[in-house]
């Protein structure tokens, strides 16, 4: 390990253009590191965003050699072309400057696909009991880790076509609570989720699960939803 | 569009999809197999005139095929073009109208 690699990035906004950085190379180094080590040490005008740098957070989403991908959980070894590596900042999402993208218009689509819990039950009620291995449960579980990085929404054709489209996120976080037996807002999420730029968008290319970092399934969450939907149109309930 | 007509609208694209499944097969079945002794006119309408099956199936068959074609469209033009709005959901209608129109007049003309 005493190579270097050759590492294009983005600076600047829309109309900025690639910038090549020479990074020497170590031990189980990830793209985070080489981030981080070009600020440090080569530019400290660039900007990037992280936080946790072990995958908890979410905020370090970046476009790897053409994937997006969490940079803190990639090791360079694992993407590297030929000793050189490209780094752009997420798709589909308006750029503020080298590799920070505006998130705004992806967290406003959890809004408005309803991805906020509302109760059905006040303080005065006892606990809903939930069995874990009712349907619904194990729905809403194998949706509910997503910490909302991105890299689905930037991964998404049907986003790059539509830009009002929700986006696997925001649909997948949906979906986990029309599985909530605790939540009542279903009636307005299922008529939220059905719009023009809602679920029934969906192509089922599965790019969202392709790149998911956390082995989500964002595409069958949309599928449900479909369901859902079609249900609650016949029931006269849309 | 309103969340209801967007879920009619998925709903008769997945429904017509299943229909189109099997007549396409039928269709291409029925193909293969008219052509063996080369096609004519008089041996294709030997076997669709004042046959109430075919009629049926070909009035079927077209009317999925309206539907089907014209959701795809509306589909494909909003998201390949900045087309948008009312027009495009009328222009999508006007050509499944026209597919309907014009194949069930073709089913029609060689039932009778």
């Amino acid at each position: 390990m005493s190579g270097t690699i050759e590492v294009a990035v983005w600076r600047g906004g829309a109309d900025g253009s690639l910038r090549l950085y020479e990074v020497p190379e170590q031990e189980s180094q990830t793209v985070l590191d080489v981030v981080t080590y070009i600020q440090r040490r080569l530019d400290p005008t660039l900007s990037y965003r992280f936080a946790c740098r072990v995958g908890m957070c979410g905020s370090c989403a970046m476009t790897v050699n053409g994937l997006a991908r969490w940079t803190c959980r990639t090791h360079v070894r694992n993407v590297v072309r030929r000793g050189k590596l490209e780094l752009r900042p997420l798709a589909n999402l308006p750029l503020i400057k080298d590799l920070v993208t505006d998130m705004t218009a992806f967290f406003e689509k959890w809004t408005r696909a309803k991805g906020a819990f509302v109760p059905a039950a006040d303080r005065l009620q006892d606990f809903a009991r939930v069995p874990p291995d009712s349907r619904a449960r194990q729905a809403a579980s194998a949706g509910i880790e997503c910490i909302g990085c991105g890299v689905c929404y930037a991964s998404c054709d049907v986003v790059s076509w539509n830009p009002g489209y929700l986006g696997p996120a925001a649909l997948n976080r949906a979906w986990t609570l029309v599985n909530d037996v605790r939540d009542a807002g279903n009636r307005e999420r299922l008529t939220a989720v059905a719009g023009d730029a809602g679920c029934h968008a969906c192509h089922s290319h599965r790019s969202c699960v392709e790149r998911c970092p956390k082995a989500l399934d964002p595409t069958g969450s949309i599928a449900g939803l479909k369901r859902a939907t079609a249900r609650a149109l016949l029931r006269r309930e849309l | 569009m309103t969340a209801r007509a967007e879920t009619w609208l998925w709903i008769i694209q997945r429904a017509t999809a299943a229909v189109l499944a099997l007549a396409v097969l039928i269709h291409i079945v029925t193909i293969v197999y008219a052509v063996r002794a080369g096609l004519s006119a008089p041996a294709v309408l030997a076997r669709t005139q004042g046959n109430l099956w075919w009629l049926g199936f070909y009035l079927v068959f077209v009317l999925a095929t309206a539907l089907h074609a014209g959701v795809g469209l509306r589909t494909i033009l909003r998201e390949l073009t900045p087309w948008r709005g009312s027009s495009v959901d009328g222009a999508s209608a006007c050509a499944s109208l026209f597919l309907l129109v014009a194949g069930w007049r073709a089913a029609i003309g060689l039932f009778a």
